[in-house]
């Protein structure tokens, strides 16, 4: 078909002819890769909120267990790549370029290879709703292998308003030294082609496009040869011109459909939704052999290599592992580098694990001779902005990063740059200007992160302030209302005094009363009666002969 | 003649009217200057600006009562900001009010802490948890670095920590920093 009628191609603008150096890994067919001793499988390895843990130390795992749930809506589990004993989770290394660690579940490998029971073969894939189709292959943990690792069943959700006209496929593989894509396109034709149909019915989208560079024509024929005469009527290989970075998402889209995707917007805002060919060879085996993403291809090449290939890598692997399998042990002098030599970076720490986005390990010889080029001022050439493929100013965007106006660069559509790494390449002062566009993006991005603390804190200091105010009148009002409570309580007792006073009062008048007639010499016997009168007799007697007091003679 | 007068003078009311019925209609709620301010700075409330908080600081310097460089936490970047946002002149930052630094947490020494909750009190962010006789700690992320847990501490359990780069919080390096290193 597409040799009757050719397809018209774009052209996206800037790009390179680079060297490929790609034929050094696909003489051989991809190997399987050693079981290692220990699995150290990051809980993050995609874009998005990192996996939460859910095993625990000492537990014994299967292989495809889930060990590691999805949080919150952009997020995939990770499933163990081997059976064994959990023995840690902790911090490890892992491959990023700031050499830092990540939380990592480690797995003692028991050499069984045990597998999780997987539930029953479920219905074909073509009756299941969209959504069904999507949680599945979120469930098993799938992520764009092209590099990027953003959850793919997000990818497959076109939303509401966007309709999904055409779907691409991603084979062109632009990098040079990278060939794990084009040895999974040479090998497994009929499942990439398998994954393509679950995406496409996952999309409803009309008519598939497979995009490959034109260097890999064995890629190109073993799909052609998969192709049924049915799925030639909706499915196009199209062989790709030659030419970094054409595997770029929006030069791709650009290439094969002539769409240029606005910056800042997604391409399923113009119907188009572009995904690896190792992506849909994963969702093949997550949808119709039940198996989560465990294993991917990985090139490992390099000069250091007697025989560069591709592995069959279970993620987790230690990269030093899988080098010493490789056969080559791993020396200060050497510089590994995980990507491609255009875009990968250097992995400090060779401990740290295979990951889903690892999709080749290059190993350069670091020769003491070699010594980087010195980097001169920019002289204004503009040959960065003759090749860049998002058609910015490389060099106006250089100049604000270099002066740290962060404002100014984003004028310049700073994050439209895809960091390929075009620019650095041709440029004649060796100015390394993708390192200057990722420092501003991590800087312009930590600032955003600044400001959202700052409001936080400014909101809590509000509640704060708040707080003590609300205390302080809670505090008056009590104190108020028990003062009120104590005067009630001193009236109460001041009405109570009076009664008391009263009632005194009333007793003393009684008692005044009483005392005219002393109320002690009633009712008594005659015998005291007698004594009262014979005192009284001795009394007058006694008086009548001292007359100076007679109150003490009161009875 | 009047004619002229009565048209010119109508046309005059008619036009006036609708003016002012456009000026309070459409009118324009500024961001006052006040909340502008407050936006820019770090929100540390550690008022080392000698103002009791960074909301009353910017209410100063809105007043013209403080000048623009009194912010430690902020360092030149809010100095900047502040100078772009008033149109005066930058400054260095005043000395006497303390110096720039990278950001710092701190953190309870919990063998230490006696729960006196003086600590409590002084937070202005309510970012330590703790009861009286029980140990307090610090919510890490919600700590702004005033240090004013500090001085109330009756056993100087409370210590300084530099805030812990991780995978999501770490930047890229300046390149030229990078270049002389390897260098």
């Amino acid at each position: 078909m597409r040799n009757n009628n050719p397809p018209k191609l774009w052209r996206f603008h800037g790009g390179l002819t680079l060297p490929s150096h790609k034929t050094i890994s696909m003489s051989a067919t991809i190997a399987p890769a050693i079981l290692p001793r220990y699995l150290v499988l990051p809980v993050q390895q995609h874009i998005g909120a990192a996996a939460i843990p859910t095993v625990s130390i000492g537990e014994r795992v299967l292989k495809n267990q889930n060990i590691a749930r999805a949080d919150g809506l952009v997020s995939v589990p990770v499933h163990a790549s081997s059976s064994g004993t959990v023995v840690a989770i902790e911090l490890r290394a892992v491959a990023h370029p700031s050499g830092l660690s990540g939380l990592c579940i480690v797995i003692e490998t028991d050499g069984k290879d045990e597998t999780f029971p997987t539930s029953d073969a479920s219905i074909p894939y073509p009756q299941q709703d969209p959504a069904q189709l999507r949680a599945r292959i979120r469930d098993a943990g799938i992520v764009g292998l092209g590099g990027a690792g953003f959850p793919t069943f997000i990818k497959l959700s076109p939303g509401a308003r966007a309709q999904i006209k055409t779907l691409i496929l991603n084979g062109a593989e632009c990098e040079p030294y990278i060939t794990c894509d084009a040895m999974l396109m040479q090998e497994h034709p009929r499942e990439i082609l398998d994954g393509l149909l679950i995406m496409q019915h996952a999309l409803q989208a009309q008519r598939c496009l497979i995009g490959i560079e034109d260097n890999k024509p064995a890629a190109i024929a073993a799909l052609m040869n998969a192709l049924t005469v049915t799925e030639k009527q909706f499915i196009e290989i199209i062989a790709v011109p030659t030419m970094y970075p054409a595997g770029g998402e929006k030069q791709l889209i650009r290439t094969l459909t002539g769409i240029e995707v606005p910056a800042q917007t997604l391409p399923a805002s113009r119907g188009v939704i572009c995904h690896n060919v190792a992506t849909a060879f994963a969702i093949a085996q997550a949808i119709l052999k039940q198996q989560p993403l465990t294993t991917r291809v990985v090139t490992v090449t390099g000069s250091a290599f007697t025989q560069p290939k591709n592995y069959w890598v279970r993620l987790g692997t230690p990269m030093q592992d899988l080098l010493a399998h490789a056969g080559v042990i791993h020396t200060g002098s050497l510089r590994l580098i995980m990507g491609g030599p255009m875009m990968g970076f250097t992995v400090m720490n060779t401990a740290a694990p295979v990951s889903k986005t690892t999709n080749c390990l290059l190993t350069q010889t670091t020769d003491k001779s070699q010594t980087k080029p010195v980097t001169l001022p920019c002289i204004r050439c503009g040959e960065c902005a003759r090749v860049c493929p998002a058609q910015l100013l490389p060099q106006q965007l250089y100049w604000h990063a270099h002066a740290k106006d962060f404002d100014k660069i984003q004028d310049f559509h700073l994050f439209d740059c895809i960091e390929c790494g075009c620019c650095d390449y041709v440029c004649p002062s060796h100015i390394p200007l993708v390192q200057y566009y990722r420092f501003a993006k991590t800087e312009i991005w930590a600032k955003e992160r600044e400001t959202q603390k700052s409001d936080i804190a400014r909101q809590r200091h509000e509640f704060h302030l708040s707080r003590i105010e609300r205390k302080k009148l809670e505090d008056e009002t009590r104190k108020r209302k028990k003062m009120e409570l104590l005067n009630e309580v001193d009236a109460e007792e001041d009405q109570k005094k009076s009664a008391i006073e009263a009632a005194l009062q009333r007793v003393q008048a009684k008692k005044a009363v009483q005392q005219l007639q002393p109320g002690s010499t009633e009712n008594l016997s005659d015998t005291q009666q007698q004594l009262i009168q014979d005192i009284d007799q001795r009394r007058t007697l006694y008086t009548e002969h001292a007359p100076t007091s007679n109150k003490d003679t009161n009875p | 003649m009047i004619t002229a007068i009565i048209v010119l003078g109508v046309m005059a009311l008619v036009f006036g009217l609708l003016l002012g019925f456009g000026a309070i209609k459409f009118k324009v709620e500024g961001d006052p200057v006040v909340n502008q301010i407050d936006a820019i700075l770090p929100q540390t409330q550690c008022g080392q600006c000698t103002f009791p908080g960074c909301r009353p600081y910017a209410e100063a310097i809105a007043n013209g009562e403080a000048d623009i460089n009194q912010c430690p936490p902020g360092g030149e970047q809010v100095i900047l900001a502040l100078a772009d946002l008033l149109g005066r002149d930058p400054k260095p930052l005043n000395a006497t009010h303390g110096t720039h630094s990278e950001k710092t947490v701190v953190e309870i020494d919990e063998e230490v802490c006696i729960g006196c909750t003086l600590c409590i009190q002084a937070c202005p962010v309510d970012a330590i948890l703790g009861a009286a006789k029980h140990m307090h700690t610090i919510i890490k992320s919600e700590c702004t670095g005033c240090n004013l847990c500090i001085p109330p501490c009756p056993v100087d359990c409370i210590h300084i920590v530099p805030v812990e780069k991780n995978l999501q919080t770490w930047t890229w390096p300046y390149p030229d920093n990078a270049q002389q290193q390897s260098a």
